[in-house]
């Protein structure tokens, strides 16, 4: 039995991604050539973009298509670089998010801008009274993300955007774990720009996108990662990634028609695995569950056994799961999510996350329980940190 | 070794079946020496009981909190040491981290720091031995030659501390603090890291068996 529960870090391609990908394959035109080739594939790329324009609530003009949400990250981030300041610039951004924030939030540090991390509460919320005490008047950029990938907690974003707002900040959304969970419509939300990737909702890896709001006018503001070419209103240099576009079109239509029907579905069976993981085994903490969460994530540390070796007899099990310990990546450092809602290194080497995706079932869960309990009772048998009931 | 699991067969076989471990509580064992070492924050903690008779490890169990790698070292070092009815007291107190990983056919370089500590542990085993027992231990901890005189940093302190993963200098100074005071032995003691280095990180995989 192979079961999946690792959505979080990328999702199975849905059969109607599927199809159009099969269906988009003659399509081998470039959508730039004047000829009926080139035509043929922009005239079919068409439908797929006003999906994607669609089911994110955001006009044509303001998306750009990139790689990857690391990419649409890496745009805003480093915009700030490229401008003039008589000041140090100041930027912030919680303390839990994706490398792809923080790393290039420190690159922008090592360049001279002033870094605030903002701390988040025990249940891993970062707070709007934390936000308002770090801003300063040099502050230019906050950046935060909507759920977090660990813990799936979701973060006060919309209050920090009209935060930010008031106080004239620009305020970026790191959006990736929201996008298929949460409905989303950036043209109502208070954000300056967010980022989305496409293979955490059910498209393939390789494509994603950047919303930028009234990207017209913003647009000399931000500077391109990749420059020579026309393309996303010449802000995004390269080819189109014309099967990707097509696949994540069909997602955003299916998301559109199935995404109320997947979150009820998911959270029943997240709700009733969590339920007995608490009933069956003891000592364990479920991370962030005092918050709002995405439904389809639950985060638990098993008490005295390390995340790798559970997570490996998982994997002998056939189930994938993924782990906060430092031992998985060969770093002493664990899961900084963990650390920074308990600043504890063993609840953090101790923590698994359990994601869960349209395809999964209630048996799953079943399935996963009972080789779970197996698993943690014979690593506890062996630990010299477990001293019995 | 190429295997796509994360590691080869016989470290697969060690963690998920693995030998000779305790299976109730430690005071339920009477040993005859107990060791520790490690700690939970790390990561990684290993527990080594022993019974001794005729000057040999008659029996070893273990517990061990940690990765696949940590447990599984520890069930082969139990192998290692039990074969041929026990080793005797000074073989199994000079048992290294190499023996370990080669009974086991290698391991990933970035895990060799885990499988370091059952070896110790042994040791603090045995001493714990001699001394409910009123002996000395006739091995001597071996001399290591002092690289940093100033601050009494020997060759093997050097060794020990890229097993944990101190594969820069930086990370070096920062736990040793190595060649901060006069500095003189900066040069020396960056040559003997990076021949460490190069030892034990050259492979994605360290297999002593494989070594020239």
């Amino acid at each position: 039995m192979r079961v999946y529960l690792d959505n979080n870090a990328t999702t199975p391609l849905h059969p109607d991604v599927i199809k159009a990908i099969t269906d988009f394959l003659p399509y081998y035109g470039n959508p730039s050539s004047l000829h009926e080739t080139g035509r043929d594939a922009k005239e079919k790329l068409y439908s797929s973009i006003n999906s994607i324009s669609e089911f994110f609530g955001c006009p044509r003009e303001d998306m750009i298509i990139t790689s990857c949400a690391s990419e649409s990250n890496n745009i805003i981030l480093k915009s700030f670089m490229n401008k003039k300041y008589d000041f140090r610039p100041h930027i912030i951004i919680s303390a839990i998010e994706h490398p792809a924030i923080l790393e290039t939030a420190k690159y922008l540090e090592s360049n001279g801008f002033d870094l605030s991390l903002a701390p988040v509460n025990e249940d891993g919320v970062v707070e709007i009274e934390t936000i308002k005490n770090l801003i300063k008047k040099e502050t230019v950029l906050i950046s935060v993300m909507w759920v977090n990938n660990e813990i799936g907690t979701v973060q006060p974003v919309e209050e920090i955007g009209r935060l930010a707002k008031e106080k004239n900040i620009f305020f970026h959304v790191d959006a990736v774990q929201a996008a298929g969970s949460i409905p989303i419509s950036f043209k109502d939300l208070p954000f300056d720009s967010a980022s989305i990737s496409a293979h955490k909702m059910y498209a393939p890896k390789g494509i994603g996108l950047l919303y930028v709001k009234n990207f017209a006018k913003r647009k000399k503001e931000l500077t391109p990662l990749i420059h020579g070419g026309h393309q996303e209103g010449g802000f995004r240099a390269g080819t189109e990634n014309t099967i990707g576009i097509a696949a994540f079109g069909a997602a955003c239509s299916a998301l559109s028609k199935e995404m109320e029907k997947n979150h009820a579905q998911e959270e029943k069976i997240r709700d009733h695995f969590e339920d007995r993981v608490q009933k069956e085994i003891p000592h364990i903490i479920i991370n962030g569950k005092n918050s709002k969460r995405k439904v389809s994530t639950s985060n638990i540390t098993f008490k005295y056994i390390e995340g790798e070796s559970i997570l490996l007899r998982l994997d002998l099990h056939g189930i994938s799961v993924s782990t906060g310990s430092a031992c998985s990546t060969g770093s002493l450092d664990p899961s900084h999510v963990i650390m920074a809602l308990s600043d504890d290194k063993e609840r953090a080497h101790g923590s698994i996350r359990f994601s869960f995706g349209r395809e999964n079932t209630m048996a799953d869960a079943d399935y996963t329980v009972d080789k779970l309990k197996e698993t943690v009772a014979f690593l506890r048998s062996i630990s010299p940190l477990y001293k019995g009931e | 070794m190429d295997t796509n699991w994360a590691y080869n067969e016989n470290v697969k076989k060690h963690f998920m079946t693995p030998k000779n471990m305790l299976a109730g509580a430690p005071e339920d064992y009477h040993a005859d020496g107990e060791g520790s070492v490690g700690s939970p924050a790390c990561g990684d903690m290993m527990m080594v009981l022993i019974k001794v008779k005729d000057g040999r490890i008659a029996d070893f169990k273990w517990k061990t909190f940690g990765c696949a790698s940590a447990i599984a070292s520890t069930s082969a070092l139990s192998e290692l040491v039990l074969e041929n009815g026990g080793m005797k007291l000074d073989d199994a107190y000079r048992v290294t981290p190499e023996q370990i990983i080669a009974y086991l056919g290698g391991l990933p370089a970035n895990k060799i720091h885990c499988s370091v500590l059952g070896d110790k542990a042994l040791q603090a085993a045995i001493d714990d031995y001699y001394k409910k027992n009123n002996l000395t231990n006739p091995i001597k901890k071996a001399e290591s030659p002092i690289v940093c005189q100033c601050l009494n940093v020997s060759e093997e302190d050097i060794r020990m501390e890229v097993l944990e993963g101190a594969t820069n200098w930086e990370t070096l100074q920062e736990r040793t603090k190595i060649g901060t005071v006069c500095g003189k032995c900066q040069e020396n003691a960056k040559q003997i890291q990076a021949n460490f280095v190069k030892r034990y990180y050259s492979e994605k995989t360290y297999n002593p068996d494989k070594e020239a």
